[in-house]
C-alpha cells in the first residue's frame, strides 16, 4: 500500500510498506503494455527494401574506411615535415571512424529497421526463495560442524594469527623501494649551495656578473656545481631542491628586510628558491613592476619586495630566499645553503 | 714608495704593468659593455628631422599621460631612458597610445604607420639611451637553432607565456599574451625591453644570439602546424576536457538517442 | 545449435546428429563447456532500452579501446628514467638530452606509423572513460537505481571510477615532459603534506628524493598492469551483478517490480551493443584523427626548473586541482601551516594543503555509502527494480545536483587561469568569487532543485487532472475565453500517477519501547528528506476530476477526451 496523500503535509502517514500488484495502488490501473505499432518496414517491402540497401552502403563505407587505412599507412612517408604526419595522421583518423562507425551504423540500423521490434517481458525471479536459502544455511552449518572449527579453538586461533602474519613479509619486502644511503628525512635540509657557489644561468650553465643583471630582469639559476653530479635522474633530483629564481630591482623598492637578512642581497639583486611552499611546482613567473611571483600551478603569490612573504592563495609559508653575494671575479655566488629546506611543507620540517 | 721604486726594475716589471694594463682596461671594457650593451642604442641612426616629426607626434598624442616632456604623470610612466626599442613595440603592436586604463595595454592594430613609429621612436631615443631597434641579422629565423631556442624558451618564457605560446593569465587581470603571429621584431624588442610586467631580458642575461634561437623556435612552431589535427587553442588538457564533455559527448548522446530510439 | 534437455550426456551424443558443419562444430564445445546452458540464460535475456542506459557501455567500451591501443602502445615505449639525446624526427627537439621514456613517447608521435594516432585515441579514449563512466553513475543517482538489491554493484562501480582515475592519472605521468612531472610534484608535494607518514611514502614512491631515477617504471607497472587487472576484475564483478539483478528500467505502462521489458539479447540487442562499440570506437577515432591531445612535444623534457602557464591535469583530475587553488594559505596574517611544539622541536601540519583533502574524501565517502544512508533515512528496505523519475525524489535529485555544484566550482577553478584570460577577468577575482560560491553554490543548487522538482511534479498533477493544454482558444457563449485542454490516453497517465510519495514517519520506538537518539535523529532526516511533497493523484481525485469535466458538458473538447480515461477501466 502506498501513501497517496493529497498535497496536504499535515495528513497523518503511515511508513510506506510494499504491496505490489495492488491495483487501487495508484490512481489508475496499470494498462499493460502500449500495442504494438508497425513500423514502415514491417509494412512495405519497398521501405525494407530501402533499409537492406542502407545498411549495404554503410558496409561498403566501412570497406572504403579500411582501404583508407591501408593507404594512409603505406602511402604516407614520415619525415621531419609534420605536414606530412597531420595529413597521415587524419587520414588514419577518418579512415577508422568510417571503417568502424560503417559496421556500427550499419548493424543498429539493420537491427532498428529489419529485426523485430516488439518489445519482450521476462519474469524477475526472486533473488533467492526461502527453501533454497534454508537448504544453503544447513550446509554450511554442516560444512563448519565436519570441520570442528568451533570446537577446537586452540587451532582455530593459531590459524586466524598465521594468516595474519602471512601477509606482512609482503608489506615489509617494499622497504627497498628507496635504497638510498642518505636514507631519512635530514637529506631534504640541504641543496647544492654553499659558501661561495657560483650562480649560473639553465641551461647554459655560464655565471652571471652582477652588472649582468639590469633592474627589471630576472633569470633561472642554477649552482654550478650541478653540472658535477653524475647521472641525469641524480642531477635531476638535486635541481629540483637547488633551482633558484633570481631577479634585479631597484634596491628603494625592496620594503622589507628581518634582522640578519640585511647582506643577503646585493644592490637590488635578490634570489629565492623557485619551489613553491605550497605543493612544490616551479614559481616562475615574475612581474617587475608589481615585485610579484606567482605560481602558475595553485597561483600562490609572493611578494619578492618583502621577502617573499605569501600575498595570495594556498601557500602556507614564505619562499626561501638565498642569501648571496660578489666574489672575487664580480660574479654572483652564494653566501651558504638556504637557512631552511625547500619546498613543499612535509611532517618532520620543524624538528630539530 | 722605495720598495715599489726598486721593483721597476725588475725584469718582469714590464709585463707585469702590461698584464695590469690590460687586466684593468679588459676589465673596465667588460664591465662598460655589459651595463651598456643593452642600452647601445644612440641617436645617431635617426635624423634631427625624425626627431622633431616625433615631438611633434609625441605632444599631439603622448604627452597627456607621459607629460610633455616625457618626464611621466600619474598616468603614465617617464620614457627617458627606455629607448627607441620600446616605442618600437609599444607602438608598434597597437599598445600604445592606450585605449583605456586597465590592468594592462592590450594589443590592437598600430595608430601610426611605419613611418610615424620610427620619427617616435627617433624622439624618445633622443631623451635618453635605451635598448634599440635590433638588427635584422638577429631577426634572420634561418640563422637560429629552433632547438636551442626551445630549451631556453621553457626556461625562460613558457612560464607565462605557456608551451606552446599561447599565453596565460597573471595576477590581478594581467595576463601573458600569446605569441602566435606576433613579428620576429617585436618579440625581440619585449626581451630587450620588459613591456608591462614583463621582465627585461638584457642582453647580458640572452645574448642577441640566444634572442635569435627564441625567435627561430617560435616560427619553426609556428610554421609546422599541429601534426595530431586541430589545436583547440593549444591550451592543455582544459580544452581537450571542454571539447570531449561539449562535442564528443554530445555526438556519442546523439548516437545513442539514436540508437534506442524506435525506427518510424 | 543443440537447445535439447536430455538427462544423460552419453544419450545426447547418441541422439543429437548435427547436420551442418556449424552445427557440429556447435555441439563440440557444446558438449564440453556447456554452452547449451549459457544460451538458454541469455540468448532471449531482456534488455530494457533506453539511450540513458547506454553510458555504461560506453564505459565498457572505452575500456576496451584503451586496452587495445594501450597493447599497441606498449611495444614502443619504454618507460625508462635513463638518459639519452634525442634524434628522432622532431627538429626542435635534437640534440636535446631527455630520459627514454620521453625518446620513445616522441618516436611513438614522430617515427612509429601511426603511432601519433594510437596516443592520440588512447588519450581520448581515456578521458571518455571517465566521462563515461561518471555520466552512468550520474544516471544510477538521480534515477535511484543504487537502491536495494544494487547497493553493492554502486560500490564497486564507485571503485571503478576510482580506479579509473588512477589509471589515468599514472597514465598522465607517464611521458615524463614537463607538463606531467610538475602534476607528479603536485603529488609528491601532497603526499608529503600527510602527517607522520608523508615524507615517507614519498621516498618509497619515487625510490629516494623527487625526482628520483624510478618513478616512471614504477607508474607504468601500475599502469598497464595492476590497475587494469583490478578494473578488469571489477568490471566482472559489476556485470555479474547486473545479470543477477537483471536490469532496471523506467516506470511506465506494463513494467512492474516484477518484470522486465525490453529487446531480447539476440538478435536486436546484441546487434545494438554490438554496433554500438564500433560506433563509439569511430567516433573516439574521428576526434583522434582530427583532434590533437597531448601534444608532449611542446612541453619539453622533464626538468624541475621550466613550469607553463596553463599547467593543468586531464579534466578527472581539475577538480582537486582546483580545491588546492581555492585555499587559501594565510587567513589575514595568520598562516594556516601550523607548527606543533613537540620535544624534539616542531613538526609541520600543511594544513593549506590537508584541508582541501577533506571535503573531497567526505564526498567519495559519501558516494560510497549513499546508497545505506538513504535507505537507513527513507526505512525503505524493499527491492526496487522500476526507476524513479528524478522529480519524484526532490530531495535526493537535490542533494545529487549541489553535490555536483560542489564538484563543479572545484572543477572550474581548476581552469580559472584559462578563464581569466579568456573572459578577460582578473585571476584573484575569481578565486574570491569561488571561496564564496563553494560555500553557497551548493545550497543554492539545492533549493532550485527541490522547487524545480515540486513544480515540475506540480505540472505531472495538472496535466493528469486537467489535460495538456491543446493550445487552441475557445470562446464560450457567455463571453469567456479559455483554453481547450486535451486529455493524456492511459499509457501516458499511468507513467505521470504510477510513483511513490511517503509522507515522514516519525520516530519508531525499538524492542524496548524506547526512541533512541539515533531514531530520532533518523526521524528528522526522514522529515527533511519527504516533507517537502508533491502527492501522486489519487483515484478520488482524478475521477472527482473526471465527474467536473462531465458537469460541464458543453465543454467538447474535454468531454471528448475524457471518454477514454476511464480509470483504467480498460485493461489490454
Amino acid at each position: 500500500m502506498g501513501e497517496h496523500g493529497h498535497g496536504d503535509p499535515n495528513e497523518p502517514g503511515a511508513v510506506i510498506r510494499a504491496g505490489e500488484g495492488d491495483p487501487g495502488r495508484y490512481a489508475i490501473a496499470d494498462p499493460g503494455l502500449p500495442p504494438h505499432r508497425p513500423r514502415l518496414a514491417d509494412e512495405d517491402p519497398q521501405v525494407a527494401k530501402r533499409s537492406e540497401r542502407q545498411v549495404f552502403v554503410l558496409f561498403l563505407l566501412s570497406i572504403i574506411g579500411t582501404i583508407t587505412v591501408f593507404v594512409a599507412y603505406f602511402a604516407i612517408e614520415l619525415t621531419e615535415d609534420l605536414q606530412m604526419l597531420r595529413l597521415q595522421n587524419t587520414l588514419l583518423g577518418v579512415g577508422v571512424a568510417l571503417s568502424m562507425l560503417g559496421i556500427g551504423l550499419g548493424v543498429v540500423h539493420w537491427a532498428k529497421t529489419l529485426m523485430p521490434d516488439h518489445e519482450l517481458v521476462e519474469a524477475r525471479k526472486p533473488l533467492r526463495k526461502e527453501s533454497e536459502r534454508q537448504e544453503a544455511e544447513k550446509i554450511v552449518g554442516d560444512v563448519l560442524e565436519e570441520s570442528g572449527i568451533k570446537r577446537r579453538p586452540l587451532i582455530r586461533n593459531t590459524l586466524i594469527g598465521a594468516v595474519l602474519l602471512a601477509p606482512l613479509p609482503g608489506i615489509v619486502m617494499f622497504r627497498d623501494l628507496d635504497q638510498s644511503d642518505d636514507f631519512g628525512v635530514e637529506r631534504m635540509r640541504h641543496s647544492l649551495w654553499d659558501e661561495g657557489v657560483r650562480l649560473v644561468r639553465d641551461p647554459t650553465g655560464t655565471p652571471i656578473r652582477a652588472a649582468d643583471m639590469t633592474v627589471g630582469s630576472s633569470m633561472h639559476v642554477v649552482p654550478e656545481n650541478l653540472r658535477d653530479v653524475p647521472g641525469h635522474g641524480d642531477r635531476l633530483t638535486e635541481k629540483a631542491k637547488a633551482v633558484v629564481l633570481l631577479m634585479r630591482m631597484n634596491p628603494d623598492d625592496i620594503e622589507t628586510v628581518s634582522e640578519g637578512r640585511e647582506d643577503w642581497t646585493y644592490d637590488g639583486i635578490i634570489a629565492c628558491s623557485k619551489v613553491c611552499t605550497h605543493v612544490g611546482c616551479p614559481v616562475a613567473l615574475y612581474e617587475r613592476h608589481t615585485h610579484h611571483l606567482l605560481c602558475p600551478c595553485h597561483q600562490s603569490t609572493f611578494d619578492a619586495a618583502n621577502e617573499f612573504k605569501v600575498i595570495f592563495g594556498p601557500a602556507g609559508r614564505p619562499l626561501p630566499q638565498l642569501p648571496i653575494s660578489v666574489d672575487d671575479e664580480g660574479y654572483l655566488v652564494a653566501q651558504s645553503d638556504f637557512t631552511e629546506p625547500v619546498g613543499p611543507t612535509y611532517w618532520e620540517r620543524g624538528e630539530k | 714608495m722605495k720598495a715599489l721604486s726598486q721593483r721597476r726594475r725588475h725584469p718582469f716589471a714590464g709585463v707585469a704593468l702590461l698584464l695590469l694594463g690590460l687586466l684593468i682596461t679588459g676589465g673596465l671594457y667588460a664591465a662598460a659593455t655589459t651595463i651598456n650593451e643593452a642600452q647601445a642604442s644612440s641617436t645617431e641612426d635617426y635624423s634631427s628631422a625624425d626627431v622633431d616629426e616625433g615631438e611633434r607626434l609625441f605632444v599631439a598624442n603622448c604627452a597627456t599621460c607621459h607629460g610633455i616632456n616625457a618626464e611621466g604623470t600619474d598616468n603614465g610612466p617617464s620614457l627617458v631612458g627606455v629607448g627607441a626599442a620600446s616605442v618600437d613595440f609599444q607602438v608598434g603592436t597597437g599598445r600604445m597610445p592606450m585605449q583605456m586604463h586597465g590592468p594592462q595595454a592590450q594589443k590592437k592594430p598600430p595608430q601610426f604607420n611605419d613611418e610615424q613609429t620610427m620619427q617616435l621612436a627617433a624622439y624618445v631615443a633622443s631623451l635618453g639611451a635605451g635598448p634599440a631597434v635590433p638588427d635584422d641579422e638577429y631577426l634572420d629565423v634561418d640563422q637560429g637553432d629552433p632547438a636551442r631556442g626551445g630549451e631556453l624558451f621553457r626556461i625562460n618564457c613558457a612560464m607565462c607565456h605557456n608551451a606552446a605560446a599561447a599565453g596565460g593569465a597573471l595576477t590581478e587581470g594581467k595576463f601573458a599574451p600569446s605569441l602566435h603571429g606576433v613579428e620576429e621584431r617585436h618579440i625581440y624588442e619585449a626581451m630587450t625591453t620588459g613591456p608591462q610586467n614583463m621582465p627585461v631580458f638584457s642582453d647580458a642575461n640572452i645574448p642577441p644570439e640566444d634572442k635569435q634561437d627564441i625567435i627561430a623556435f617560435l616560427k619553426t612552431y609556428e610554421s609546422q602546424g599541429t601534426p595530431g589535427g586541430f589545436s583547440l587553442g593549444s591550451l592543455g588538457p582544459v580544452s581537450e576536457g571542454l571539447f570531449l564533455w561539449t562535442g564528443g559527448i554530445a555526438v556519442i548522446i546523439a548516437s545513442m538517442v539514436w540508437l534506442t530510439s524506435r525506427s518510424s | 545449435m543443440s537447445t535439447h534437455t536430455s538427462e544423460s550426456p552419453g544419450a545426447v551424443a547418441e541422439e543429437h546428429r548435427p547436420a551442418t558443419r556449424t552445427g557440429r562444430i556447435a555441439d563440440y564445445v557444446d558438449q564440453r563447456v556447456g554452452g547449451t546452458s549459457i544460451v538458454r540464460e541469455f540468448g532471449r535475456k531482456i534488455f530494457p532500452d533506453h539511450w540513458t542506459f547506454m553510458f555504461g557501455e560506453l564505459a565498457l567500451y572505452s575500456f576496451l579501446i584503451l586496452i587495445l591501443s594501450g597493447t599497441f602502445l606498449t611495444f614502443w615505449f619504454d618507460p625508462s628514467m635513463s638518459s639519452t639525446t634525442y634524434d628522432g624526427s622532431y627538429a626542435p627537439l635534437q640534440g636535446v638530452e631527455m630520459s627514454v621514456a620521453y625518446a620513445t613517447a616522441l618516436d611513438l608521435s614522430f617515427d612509429v606509423r601511426g603511432g601519433l594516432f594510437m596516443r592520440q585515441l588512447h588519450h581520448w579514449a581515456a578521458l571518455l572513460f571517465v566521462a563515461a563512466m561518471a555520466i552512468h553513475m550520474l544516471r544510477v543517482f538521480f534515477t535511484g537505481a543504487f537502491r536495494k538489491p544494487r547497493e553493492l554493484n554502486w560500490v564497486v562501480g564507485c571503485s571503478l571510477l576510482i580506479l579509473g582515475m588512477g589509471a589515468g592519472f599514472t597514465g598522465y605521468s607517464l611521458p615524463d615532459e614537463v607538463l606531467s612531472g610538475n602534476g607528479l610534484r603536485i603529488i609528491d608535494g601532497m603526499i608529503k603534506a600527510l602527517p607522520v607518514v608523508g615524507s615517507y611514502i614519498s621516498f618509497f614512491l619515487f625510490g629516494g628524493e623527487f625526482p628520483g631515477n624510478e618513478v616512471i617504471p614504477r607508474l607504468y607497472a601500475l599502469h598497464i598492469m595492476v590497475i587494469p587487472a583490478l578494473i578488469l576484475v571489477l568490471i566482472a564483478i559489476h556485470l555479474f551483478m547486473v545479470v543477477i539483478h537483471k536490469h532496471t528500467q523506467y516506470p511506465g505502462p506494463g513494467r512492474t517490480e516484477t518484470n522486465v521489458v525490453g529487446y531480447p539479447v539476440g538478435p536486436v540487442y546484441a546487434a545494438k551493443a554490438g554496433g554500438f562499440f564500433f560506433i563509439v570506437f569511430g567516433i573516439l577515432a574521428g576526434i583522434s584523427g582530427t583532434f590533437q591531445i597531448n601534444a608532449l612535444w611542446n612541453y619539453g623534457p622533464y626538468d624541475p626548473s621550466p613550469v607553463q602557464a596553463g599547467a593543468q591535469p586531464d579534466w578527472y583530475i581539475g577538480p582537486f586541482e582546483g580545491v588546492l587553488r581555492l585555499m587559501p594559505g594565510y587567513l589575514g596574517d595568520f598562516s594556516l601551516e601550523w607548527l606543533l611544539p613537540m620535544p624534539w622541536g616542531a613538526n609541520n601540519l600543511a594544513l593549506p594543503v590537508l584541508i582541501p583533502m577533506i571535503p573531497v574524501a567526505v564526498m567519495f565517502l559519501g558516494l560510497f555509502i549513499w546508497p545505506w544512508v538513504e535507505a537507513w533515512i527513507t526505512g525503505d528496505k524493499r527491492e526496487h527494480h522500476v526507476l524513479d523519475r528524478p522529480r519524484n525524489v526532490p530531495t535526493r535529485t537535490a542533494v545529487g545536483s549541489a553535490v555536483a555544484t560542489f564538484y563543479c566550482i572545484m572543477w572550474g577553478m581548476g581552469a580559472n587561469d584559462l578563464i581569466a584570460t579568456h573572459f578577460q577577468l582578473s585571476l584573484n577575482d575569481i578565486t574570491y568569487w569561488s571561496r564564496v560560491l563553494i560555500f553557497v553554490g551548493p545550497v543554492i543548487a539545492y533549493i532550485v532543485t527541490k522547487r524545480v522538482c515540486l513544480a515540475l511534479q506540480r505540472k505531472d498533477r495538472e496535466i493528469v487532472l486537467h489535460g495538456n493544454e491543446a493550445g487552441v482558444i475557445e470562446v464560450l457563449p457567455h463571453g469567456e475565453f479559455r483554453e481547450k485542454h486535451s486529455r493524456l490516453n492511459d499509457y501516458e497517465l499511468y507513467t505521470l500517477v504510477a510513483f511513490e510519495s511517503p509522507e515522514p514517519s516519525g520516530p519508531v520506538p525499538n524492542a524496548k519501547g524506547k526512541v533512541t537518539r539515533t531514531e530520532k535523529m533518523r526521524a528528522s532526516l526522514n522529515r527533511w528528506f519527504f516533507e517537502d511533497r508533491v502527492a501522486p493523484v489519487s483515484r478520488e481525485e482524478y475521477l472527482e476530476a473526471l465527474s467536473h469535466d462531465h458537469h460541464e458538458p458543453h465543454d467538447a473538447g474535454i468531454e471528448a477526451s475524457a471518454s477514454q480515461g476511464q480509470v483504467g477501466a480498460r485493461h489490454h
